[in-house]
């Protein structure tokens, strides 16, 4: 797979090509501009090398040359800022659907845990052509998720969710490193990504040990920390019903409303009384410390996925906010 | 100090008074630029030293030649010397400090003492920087990243800390000093519209210090004060947020990069119209420019940040204002090829600098469009890629200018010639080496190769032999003119007052000057760059 | 601002000898101050980011936090600036009619504001010390919790408060101590008659920072104290 002396990186996502398409159009552009400056330097140099009796011509200047070139060079930056920011739009944005790998980085390793259960170390096995969406945290210092063969970077942060996605184009095994210092073996805090055709795929999924789904294995940590006794999938419960939440916007007791996304999820667990929602009291134990990060995931994963049932208990209805923002919430 | 080999006949600010007391105590500009020219010196080479080390690291794929622990500080500690105790004070604090009096033709810098205040302050945060090397030195990288930095790192982050906070003491102070010199103690006659573009970039720059670098010190308190107390204002662990910390970093080591290059760009304005006999083409855009890029810099901060979790809409804002900011540099690259012309031009090292300037400003002004662009800037971005992006700009830009600068002015500092031939090959070496080094490194970049690796994979060896090659070379360009400016003090061709028929009032008192700069206080009647009523002089700089 | 004709050219004593007449010396100063002034807002204006930022999301520890201040102790020393910023404009203005004993009297008053200043401050500071209100090792809101059981106190985002009020306000007592210092040098020479309607440069721009110092406090205590000061249903 790796030459001993490449010139451009392996190609191996929906997005390479367009950022390789932009990449190689500034390319061209940024040739074309020093080339152009430097064949005028040496024109100029020679042409008006300083010779006996030929003086200098004093030029004021020229506001219409000036203004040349303040537009045309800013309209091509435009088209950049347009170009990139289409790519970027869509590096940020994963496609609904997609399969979610769990990425738990730590000095110096890389944890992923699929969907389906399997867990991986420094190594992530994806088919091709699925969309696959990363949910990140670190347990310690900010690191970033590099796999240069699909153009994807995402800083991978401490007590927070980010994410990332791609789909993969080519089978082969790729890099993956860790772009963001993160201390002595930062350099060593590399794997590697194997894309893999589908029916292969199937097979190695089905190698690995059985163990339940991540959302099986956080739905048994649901039970085992109680928290089912509050979330009740009826109206009864002392807490939300949790089903149907993902993905929705929530009514917070102090007027606010908030989209419950992963880090929702994530900041309510560990620290629940930072978003009361609308109706509830303050009354869920804090559980920062007492879940680790990849039992956190399968809770996460857990609940999202309580929205495949058809939602017949939609648990927080989408109300505006009619109440009056009120400031500190004191009961 | 070589003061003794100064022959003049008349006393100026070299033989004015002789001995170690008067020079440490001492209140001149121009003495008080020598001291700062020693001591930054001496940190280059302090941090080109880790710099050889981290190129012969990878050399080859294997962390082999050091340990991983003492990589890591060596990167870190080659940007925090090269950036806070070389870049940062090169070209304003040596260059600025000897030149903003002489050519608005004052006696002196508006508060002398604070000038030397601001010297102290340097050598006083040097000596904290080296006492932190030699006892262990700091792993953070040059950017102090927190939770690493507060929580994480066990080497010696609060005293590095400290001494960048006390550095920056001395740059705000420098700035201060020049905002005030230049708007009150101009010469009659000597209006905005009539000074110097080094001025005019030394105003932006002085701006950007006065500015920018309060919030790095007020930051680096809280990095300080969160390590030794746990405070959790950066640590999410306690509910605080890292990316703060990179806000309030970047919002001072953005515009930092203009604090290096925007002085160079002074420089160049000031070597391209002598060389050429040619008044610069659009002033006015050139000093505008200065001011749109202080203002714009400002502004930017957060393109460090594109993959750092910030949301989708503030990194659409931050790209379309780096574009912004790429415009008005563009307008200088342009001048100042125009200026050339219909010119008459002669290639004197300093033009030979200038024109390196120019080429390696230029690439590395339009690698930068490439990192603004968000979806390129994803996969670049804490790359090789950015890396030679910026040694292009901070060592092809403004080291180039201060090169370019020192050969330009020392015949005015030391009141003797250097030595052309060496000073030309010299500049050779330099472009070639740089080239050679950062060169392959943006192809490293887009290959993917993340920077601050100690091992990396096999397959990048090649690009990073011919980098650390050509590092050797540029080591050999370095130190050529340092060899060569200490033996002109003694050997050189004694200078005369304009030995290169420039403009400028610099260049209208004795080389050296006296310790006031003028006998009379000069009175402007001409604009900047009249070339056209100096005469060009017979020979440049005669070999000897 | 310049009342004070320009100075006849008999070489003021103060004149330094690199400015052309004791009216550029004044200006330059003057600016200096200014353009310091306008670094020292930048300084505070990091501190004053992380603040805005951490009092949105954690809104009930800063109001906590602001609860648990002595609001009292706090209007009396925005009181005891304010008469201190009063002194010292009195002060400039006693040095710009040249009236020696009245600029030194102002003076000493200004300085005995700026101590009962930091005196009320060190009070302040140390009923924090003795509640375990010091963010590090032995940090501890137990109280606090058991006071406003109405409020949900996160204890570390409770310590982020803290810190903030004690970098903040350490910070401008840092100040405070600074300008205290200034003027204490500023009497002396007042006192040996340093001072003259045509230079008293140094007393203007004094007065200048500790003006900048006062309406930083202004802002200050605002933004710590009153958060939210409504009583608890």
């Amino acid at each position: 797979m790796f030459d001993t002396f490449p010139l451009w990186p392996a190609r191996a996502s929906t997005t390479a090509g367009s950022v390789d398409a932009l990449y190689i159009f500034l390319v061209a552009l940024a040739a074309f501009m020093s080339v152009s400056i430097f064949i005028m330097i040496v024109v100029f140099a020679t042409r008006f090398r300083r010779r006996k009796g030929v003086q200098a011509e004093q030029i004021e200047g020229s506001t219409p040359l000036e203004l040349t070139w303040t537009v045309i060079p800013l309209g091509i930056f435009m088209v950049i800022f347009v170009w990139g920011a289409v790519i970027y739009f869509r590096e940020r944005t994963p496609p609904r659907g997609a399969t979610e790998v769990y990425v738990v980085a730590k000095q110096w390793m890389w944890k992923l845990q699929h969907e389906e259960g399997q867990r991986e170390i420094n190594e992530l096995h994806v088919p091709v052509g699925r969309d696959v969406k990363m949910i990140m945290t670190s347990q310690d210092v900010i690191h970033s998720f590099y796999v240069p063969a699909f153009r994807m970077k995402q800083d991978v942060l401490p007590g927070r969710y980010t994410t990332a996605w791609f789909r993969a184009t080519r089978p082969g095994t790729y890099h993956l490193f860790c772009a963001e210092y993160c201390g002595t073996m930062h350099s060593g805090m590399i794997g590697q990504v194997v894309v893999m055709e589908p029916a292969q795929y199937e097979a190695w999924l089905g190698g690995g040990a059985a163990m339940g789904s991540l959302a099986a294995n956080g739905e048994s940590i649901f039970q085992q920390l109680g928290c089912s006794t509050c979330h009740r999938f009826d109206t009864q419960g002392r807490g939300p019903n949790l089903a149907g939440l993902f993905g929705k916007p929530v009514q917070l007791e102090d007027g606010r409303t908030v989209v419950a996304d992963e880090n929702y999820i994530r900041e309510s667990i560990l620290s629940p009384a930072a978003k009361i929602v609308s109706g509830f009291k303050p009354i869920m134990p804090v559980f920062q410390g007492l879940v680790s990060e990849e039992q956190l995931s399968a809770l996460v994963a857990y609940i999202k996925s309580l929205n495949q049932p058809p939602a017949g208990a939609a648990a927080t209805p989408s109300l505006l906010p009619g109440t009056k923002p009120q400031q500190p919430k004191v009961q | 100090m070589a003061t003794a080999a100064i022959t003049a006949d008349r006393t100026n600010y070299l033989n004015q008074e002789y001995g170690i007391k008067s020079w440490l105590l001492t209140t001149d500009h121009k003495r008080i630029a020598l001291l700062y020219l020693l001591s930054i010196t001496f940190f280059f080479f302090i941090g080109g030293f880790f710099a050889l080390l981290i190129r012969l690291e990878l050399l080859t794929p294997a962390g082999d030649l050091v340990q991983s622990d003492t990589y890591n500080k060596l990167f870190t500690m080659h940007g925090q010397v090269m950036v806070f105790f070389f870049l940062i004070p090169s070209i304003p604090a040596v260059l600025g400090n000897f030149l903003v009096p002489l050519m608005i033709g004052a006696r002196d810098l508006a508060f002398p003492r604070i000038n030397l205040l601001s010297w102290y302050l340097y050598i006083i945060a040097g000596v904290m920087m080296l006492h932190c090397i030699l006892t262990g030195g700091v792993d953070t990288g040059w950017t102090f990243y927190t939770p690493f930095s507060t929580a994480f790192s066990n080497t010696k982050v609060i005293e590095a800390g400290l001494a960048i906070f006390v550095a920056g003491f001395s740059s705000i102070l420098t700035g201060l000093n020049f905002v005030v010199t230049i708007h009150r103690m101009r010469a009659p006659g000597m209006t905005w519209s009539r000074l110097p573009l080094f001025i005019w970039a030394h105003y932006a720059t002085s701006i950007i210090q006065l500015l920018g670098t309060p919030v790095l010190a007020v930051t680096l308190v809280l990095v300080v004060l969160e390590r030794a107390l746990h405070l959790g204002i950066f640590d999410p662990t306690r509910g605080g947020d890292p990316l703060l910390f990179q806000h309030l970093f970047w919002f001072y080591s953005h515009p930092a990069v203009y604090i290096m290059i925007l002085p160079s760009m002074g420089v160049v304005s000031e070597i391209v119209p002598c060389f050429c006999r040619k008044r610069i083409f659009g002033y006015k855009f050139v000093a505008m420019s200065s001011i749109g890029i202080a203002v714009f810099g400002f502004l930017v901060w957060a393109h460090h940040m594109f993959v750092a979790g910030i949301s989708l809409y503030s990194a659409l804002i931050f790209s379309i204002l780096s574009y912004m900011v790429a415009v008005p540099s563009a307008i200088k690259v342009f001048n100042w090829t125009a200026t050339m012309y219909k010119g008459s031009i002669s290639f004197a090292t300093p033009m030979l600098y200038a024109f390196g300037f120019i080429g390696l400003f230029t690439m590395g002004g339009l690698t930068g469009l490439f990192l603004a662009a968000l979806g390129i800037d994803v996969h670049v971005t804490d790359t090789y890629f950015v890396i030679a992006h910026f040694h292009y700009i901070m060592v092809g830009g403004a080291v180039m200018g201060y090169l370019g600068g020192m050969h330009f002015w020392w015949p005015k500092i030391s009141g003797r010639m250097y030595p052309e031939f060496w000073g030309k090959l010299a500049a050779m070496i330099v472009f070639i080496g740089f080239n050679l080094t950062f060169f392959p490194q943006f192809v490293l970049g887009y290959l993917g190769m993340p920077r601050r690796y100690w091992q990396y994979p096999p397959e990048f060896q090649v690009l990073n032999v011919l980098s650390t090659a050509g590092s050797t070379i540029l080591a050999v360009g370095y130190i050529l003119p340092m060899v060569y400016f200490l033996w002109s003090m003694r050997y050189g061709k004694i200078a005369e007052e304009n030995p290169w028929g420039a403009s400028g009032l610099e260049w209208m008192t004795s080389s050296p000057p006296p310790t006031f700069n003028f006998d009379h206080t000069p009175e402007v009647t001409w604009e900047a760059y009249n070339y056209e009523n100096i005469p060009a002089p017979e020979e440049v700089a005669v070999e000897r | 601002m310049s009342d004070s004709p320009i100075a006849v050219e008999e070489h003021n004593p103060a004149l330094r000898h690199h400015f052309a007449d004791m009216e550029q010396q004044r200006q330059a100063s003057s600016l200096g101050m200014w353009v310091f002034l306008a670094t020292e807002v930048m300084f505070f204006g990091g501190m004053f980011c992380a603040y805005l930022i951490y009092r949105y999301w954690y809104y009930n520890e800063f109001a906590a936090g602001s609860r648990s201040l002595d609001i009292w102790l706090g209007t009396i020393n925005t009181a005891v600036l304010i008469c201190s910023s009063l002194t010292v404009a009195l002060g400039v203005r006693a040095a710009q009619m040249g009236k020696r004993k009245l600029l030194v009297i102002l003076l000493l008053l200004t300085i005995v504001f700026g101590l009962a200043f930091l005196g009320i401050k060190g009070v302040e500071w140390y009923t924090k010390f003795q509640e375990h209100h010091i963010p590090g090792s032995s940090f501890n809101v137990d109280d606090l919790i058991k006071e406003y059981p109405q409020i949900r106190i996160d204890p570390s985002h409770q310590q982020i408060f803290f810190s903030l009020y004690f970098a903040m306000t350490g910070l401008h007592a840092l100040h405070m101590i600074i300008g205290v210092g200034i003027f204490a040098v500023l009497t002396f020479y007042a006192w040996k008659s340093l001072y003259t309607p045509e230079y008293h440069t140094p007393i203007e721009l004094a007065g200048l920072y500790w003006h900048f110092v006062d309406i930083i406090w202004i802002y200050l205590f605002p933004l710590l104290y009153l958060i939210d000061r409504k009583p608890l249903k």
